[in-house]
């Protein structure tokens, strides 16, 4: 009951005062450059990240870190006499002026002076100010904003406002209005179209799909093309990339030798899911706990894959307990980091020291993990470490016959010159794991035991703990069983607090380009506050309560009014919000890594559009895996692919994690070494150098010119429109027209005046010609497609 | 948005391409800094840039550096449990008697410092003088993919950002045409065929802004990667495309007022600078032959470890902040004798030619030259142990490192380990202090240098670390 009215009265006031706050890093600046402060102090949105990120570290949920034994994160102890200084109160409600907590905020004597000069930490005179008249108003306290359950609020705003298409759009509205800020216009439908297929399957629109959309870009033709795209089997692709970085998948054991496993078939199962609309709490269930369902099927027990796929050792020496206890650890922190949206790990050597999240309960976390017969140090040359699960019959069958003709292929061929008869064995070695059985979950016939391990190490084992969860955060369910099972009911249980909005606020990241929280994460007292506390709440039960429908959801996202804004930002609109937090603009932002390459390869018409299988090399600079890896029979040569595997989807790409693909990586691609659900997104000039000089792409460019020569129509001019329109989605104006076709000019001019020049450029890459004009002709051609490949509007999503 | 970029936004917009340069610079280091992103140091340093002559897999201290006679007197005999006080070894020979084994090589006392170096390295016997030699250093960690990360990101698990990728971020870039962060690999000869592995990950960027992680320069055609203009393509016709894709560019900016428009305008024209900046660095063909005879005959054949340090002396020329070598194959577990021989005449020779090299041009002030592995060598035999040969196993608790330049006290041997080589007795040195001194000489206090990731603020030295003030000049 409390909780709620916390709820309720965290809500009003997060209305009143997060016009003039930055909500995860306390006070925000306005324009002209003053700090205001509000005129109603609000625990969680004002004083709590401050206390956190400048008192919690030795006033907070640490024990062992605790100064003066005095603590801060909970509020029966803020409010103690202190043990330091009899009959002194760190804070008296009201009463700045007897509160110990001012008095050392403001004092100039560096032994007196919080937080202590060697800390490296100040207060601002602003963040002073709040806790000052946080202090005078009554020093009111409050439960964390993510450990209170979600509720759905009413609509705010007014019902006459022609605006919003659906609920979201009422909660951005009212927030821009805050702001001051108007919704901009709506995108044009080529505009809209390209950030859509972009962000349901990955990929381009054609120029058909954009004329048909232009001709008749009505809500129910939004609608459609919106259903279109959800059923398309594109889309559990595309969602799958995001839950590749989120389960740090790979194909090789990123230890050591990094020798290869098999994890394709669970991958397979992840697309499939996502095509199906698998329920999120039903798809998780499975990954978490599939094996300990009653009869479980054989895709149940695939998806448990999900919690073998960390990093495993074979490096001779090791300690085995060292590394079983940090695959646990591995584990542990996933859950929390994918699920929770809560920093765990940071509990594995010592409490928390900022989030109610003991060692302790660390430990009794880990427990559920810590019941897999499995060995740290696992065998060599890539066999996996049981459990496992054997591939099908058929399937085994397939596989072998696809290894044995790349092998007598590559040998047959001599492409490989360098490679003896030993790299025969090698290769077949390393692609023997292709069929391997699969890295599953499993449990102990008899419980292991679980001991808090004195910082973090798995040599010094504490007091014993039995499996079970924070209760900061909801109690287990009374009689569920300790085990993973029971962690996925205590997960999906309706009055979990984090577990919708963790999952709500990445898709939301995944349309929006940012989360609600921009700390997807951490939902914790460091975290990012909420920009749009009532809409994430509304989605996350909304979302609960449709048994858990990620389309759905999805779709809710791209047909809200904010979702179809037009991503023009003018000079105001970059001043008042230069992140785009309040959403009075549509989202951009480079494509990613994945959607880079698989553009090019669509606009070429390379796009080999299969679905699922074992992952394929494509081109890759020599030498990258020679130079990392050891050598004789413990080295890996990059055994690059021919024909379609040159061509598949960026997901299928060989995932080799002491040398992942560069022109992956270049782009901010995650490194599969640990859980990621928030990729960086730089610009660099490597990026520059893959887009113009890699063979990929090259090679794509010239297939994207012979296409426009096909397909663009008979002349320059149409054919560079078409160009653009697939690259841009709209149609290039004169001016842009014009410098093309100068840049065409200036081309046929370049390779007339050197043909060897042509000759080289038709010669690149493995694809071959279908040639309709001359060399030079279509060599002038593909440097155009380049440079319109290069643009920097192509690169973007906006 | 930066206020920076904010400005040179307004300025680029008004003056069309002029000042690109500075542009992609200012991007290069500068972009999404929450904290303090290329601000400069925090004091006075006393080194502008790092050369790292990393020495993968451990190599033998007792060999080399720490000379220890009584291993002569007590050859073959088990290592005393006094010594051992129940710390942690490997699997290798855990459940192995612990024969201790005197070193095959000799030693002799070199330079006015009366440095104690093998036979194995005649070259680093001439620069001793010029060196401090530390052989009190330990670690935490007992194998290679740990200890690696330990040092180079001051976290034994992987996922945190190297020394190279921390100083991009502290200290920026000195050089608008060349990454802040260059690293280049080489083979050993000594245990060619099970060399310990790398990872591309060891020059990553961990949670800081992915522009700050290293840049890897290989020898061969492609010296940095995809930097070649395709087969065709000249550099002429790239400026001309480049030229109108920028024109292109900047319509769409007027039109859409897109910030990441013009960055990324100033990475491609950083990336054509790069295009002939890097070949530029990396050709030596005007060397005159007494480099090559100073840093030995392998300083020709590109790849090799000599042909690594000439291209590091190069690279300093040029002001680049971090400057990353790795050189594979000082794991002698087994066959040491001929194996750490292979590996000691890779190394010794350039080694100590950069530092002289260094020094003749004056560089060398400012420029702090470290050398050493993640790791030492057991003084106990690993395997069979016959008259003329053995193997020593992963040891922790004591090795040996030298550096030179930029601030350190040359011709300083500092700490000293006990009478078998197994334990430090005096000046301990740990991973972490070694990082925090690193970072005082380039100016940075290593618990103020530090970025704000999933709610910590994160350092180098984890919460750990002190200046070692007793190396300092």
């Amino acid at each position: 009951m409390i909780k709620r009215m916390d709820a309720i009265i965290f809500r009003s006031l997060i209305a009143s005062a997060i016009s003039c706050f930055c909500l995860h890093c306390g006070l925000e600046a306005d324009h002209t450059g003053e700090t205001s402060i509000p005129e109603k102090i609000d625990f969680n949105l004002h004083v709590r990240p401050i206390l956190s990120d400048r008192c919690f570290k030795c006033h907070g949920p640490d024990d062992r870190a605790r100064k003066a034994n005095f603590r801060l994160d909970e509020e029966a102890f803020a409010f103690e006499m202190l043990d330091s200084i009899a009959e002194r109160f760190a804070i008296v409600r009201g009463r700045p002026g007897k509160s110990e907590l001012y008095a050392r905020i403001t004092s100039e004597d560096p032994k007196e002076k919080m937080p202590p000069p060697e800390s490296n930490l100040i207060l601002t005179p602003t963040e002073i100010l709040v806790l000052k008249r946080w202090i005078e108003q009554g020093a009111e306290w409050k439960t964390h904003w993510s450990f209170i359950k979600p509720v759905r609020t009413p609509l705010p705003g007014g019902a006459k406002d022609k605006w919003p298409r659906n609920e979201i759009d009422y909660f951005t509205l009212v927030q821009m209005r805050r702001v001051q800020l108007e919704p901009s216009v709506a995108a044009t439908p080529e505009k809209l179209i390209r950030r859509l297929s972009f962000d349901l399957t990955g990929l381009p629109p054609s120029p058909q799909e954009v004329n048909e959309f232009k001709r008749d870009p009505s809500i129910q033709a939004y609608e459609e093309l919106v259903d279109r795209l959800l059923a398309s089997p594109a889309y559990g692709e595309r969602m799958a990339s995001d839950w590749l970085d989120l389960s740090r998948y790979a194909e090789t054991n990123g230890y050591h030798h990094d020798f290869e496993r098999n994890v394709w078939p669970w991958r397979d199962w992840v697309i499939q899911s996502f095509n199906d609309n698998r329920p999120y709490d039903e798809f998780v269930t499975w990954q978490l706990a599939g094996d300990l369902l009653e009869n479980p099927s054989y895709e149940q027990l695939l998806a448990t894959s999900f919690n073998r796929l960390h990093r495993t050792t074979q490096e001779c020496g090791s300690i085995d307990e060292e590394f079983r206890v940090s695959y646990v650890v591995d584990r542990t922190n996933t859950f929390g980091k994918a699920f929770l949206g809560l920093t765990v790990e940071c509990a594995q050597c010592h409490d928390h020291k900022y989030d109610p999240i003991s060692q302790r309960e660390y430990y009794k976390l880990f427990a559920f993990f810590n019941q897999v017969p499995e060995r740290g140090v696992t065998k060599s040359f890539g066999n996996p470490s049981a459990p496992y699960l054997a591939l099908p019959d058929e399937q085994v069958e397939e596989v072998r016959a696809y290894i044995d003709q790349t092998i007598e292929r590559e040998y047959a061929s001599g492409s490989q010159q360098d490679s003896a008869e030993a790299y025969r064995d090698v290769w077949r070695e390393e692609m023997s794991a292709l069929v391997a059985p699969v890295m599953i979950m499993g449990v102990l016939d008899t419980t292991r035991p679980t001991y808090v391990l004195d910082r973090g190490l798995y040599d010094a084992p504490g007091e014993e703990v039995f499996a079970g969860t924070p209760p900061a955060i909801l109690p287990f369910g009374k009689g569920e069983p300790a085990d993973r099972l029971g962690l996925a009911r205590w997960l999906f249980n309706p009055d979990h607090p984090l577990t919708a909005r963790v999952v709500v606020n990445r898709y939301w990241q995944m349309i929006f380009g940012r989360g609600l929280v921009d700390t997807p994460d951490d939902f914790g007292s460091q975290g990012a506050l909420p920009t749009h506390l009532e809409l994430l709440d509304w989605l996350a039960v909304d979302f609960m309560e449709s048994g858990w429908d990620v389309k759905r959801l999805i779709k809710q996202m791209v047909l809200s009014a904010t979702y179809r804004q037009s991503s023009v930002i003018t000079p105001a609109k970059e001043q008042a919000d230069p992140y785009n937090k309040w959403l009075a603009r549509g989202v951009q932002g480079r494509l990613t890594a994945e959607m880079l390459r698989d553009q090019a390869l669509q606009m070429s018409g390379l796009l080999v559009n299969r679905i699922g299988g074992p992952s394929v090399k494509s081109y890759h600079p020599k030498g990258l895996w020679v130079q990392v890896s050891s050598g004789g029979r413990y080295q890996r040569k990059y055994m690059q692919g021919h024909g379609e595997d040159l061509y598949r989807r960026s997901l299928y790409q060989y995932w080799k994690r002491i040398q992942p693909p560069p022109s992956m990586t270049i782009f901010d691609a995650a490194n599969r070494n640990q859980c990621t659900v928030k990729r960086q997104s730089s610009s660099t000039p490597l990026q520059a150098l893959v887009l113009l000089n890699d063979v990929q792409f090259m090679e794509a460019a010239r297939f994207f010119a012979e296409r426009s020569i096909r397909e663009g129509g008979n002349n320059a001019k149409e054919r560079i429109q078409w160009a653009f329109q697939w690259a841009t989605s709209r149609l290039p104006d004169e001016a842009e027209l014009s410098i093309l076709l100068e840049l065409l000019e200036e081309q046929v001019l370049e390779f007339s005046n050197y043909p060897e020049r042509a000759e080289a450029i038709v010669d690149l890459g493995e694809g071959g010609s279908g040639q309709m004009v001359g060399t030079e002709e279509l060599a002038a051609y593909t440097m155009v497609c380049n440079a319109v490949m290069n643009l920097s509007e192509s690169l973007q999503k906006n | 948005m930066d206020p920076l970029l904010q400005n040179t936004r307004r300025h680029f917009l008004t003056k069309a391409t002029l000042g690109l340069g500075a542009l992609a610079m200012s991007s290069f280091s500068r972009q999404a800094s929450p904290e303090r992103d290329g601000n400069g140091p925090h004091f006075a340093p006393r080194a502008k840039r790092v050369i790292y002559l990393f020495q993968a897999g451990g190599p033998s201290q007792l060999e080399l550096f720490d000379y220890k006679p009584t291993l002569r007197q007590r050859h073959r005999e088990e290592l005393p449990a006094s010594f051992r006080k129940g710390q942690r070894v490997t699997e290798f020979t855990r459940a192995f008697p612990k024969p201790m084994v005197q070193p095959f090589t000799s030693f002799r006392k070199y330079g006015e410092s009366g440095t104690w170096i093998s036979n194995l390295l005649p070259y680093t016997a001439k620069i001793v003088d010029d060196i401090c030699i530390i052989r009190s250093m330990y670690t935490d960690a007992i194998n290679h993919d740990p200890a690696l990360n330990f040092f180079q990101t001051g976290s034994q698990q992987s996922g945190r950002p190297s020394i190279g990728a921390w100083l991009s971020y502290g200290l920026g870039s000195s050089n608008e045409n060349m990454p802040a962060f260059c690293v280049l690999l080489s083979k050993g000869t000594g245990r060619a065929d099970a060399a310990q592995p790398l990872q591309a990950r060891l020059w990553g960027s961990g949670f800081l802004p992915s522009l700050h992680q290293g840049v890897q320069f290989r020898s061969g055609a492609d010296p940095v990667l995809y930097l070649n203009n395709p087969a065709g393509v000249s550099r002429a016709n790239r400026r001309k495309i480049l030229d109108r894709l920028q024109q292109m560019n900047q319509l769409y900016l007027e039109k859409e007022g897109n910030a990441e428009v013009y960055s990324r305008m100033a990475q491609y024209e950083m990336a054509y600078r790069m295009q002939t900046s890097v070949p530029e660095t990396m050709n030596v063909d005007e060397e005159p032959d007494y480099i090559f005879d100073l840093y030995g005959p392998e300083a020709r054949i590109p790849g090799t470890f000599a042909a690594n340090c000439l291209l590091a002396r190069r690279l300093a020329e040029r002001d680049v902040r971090f400057i990353q070598l790795y050189h594979q194959g000082w794991d002698q577990h087994n066959d040491l004798p001929d194996h750490l021989s292979k590996q000691c005449r890779d190394i010794d020779q350039a080694s100590a030619a950069l530092v002289m090299d260094l020094k003749q041009r004056g560089l060398l002030d400012d420029t702090l030259v470290i050398w050493g592995g993640e790791f030492g060598r057991t003084n106990y035999c690993q395997g069979r142990l016959t008259a003329d040969n053995y193997g020593r196993d992963h040891h922790p608790y004591c090795f040996t490192m030298w550096a030179a330049g930029g601030g350190i006290r040359a011709g300083l041997n500092f700490g000293q380990t006990d009478e078998l080589g197994y334990n430090v007795v005096e000046d301990p040195v740990h991973v972490h202090d070694f990082q925090a001194t690193m970072l005082h000489l380039l100016g940075l206090d290593h618990e103020r240098l530090t970025f704000k990731h999933q709610g910590r603020r994160f350092r180098l030295t984890d919460v750990h670390g002190q200046v070692v003030k007793q190396i300092l000049s």
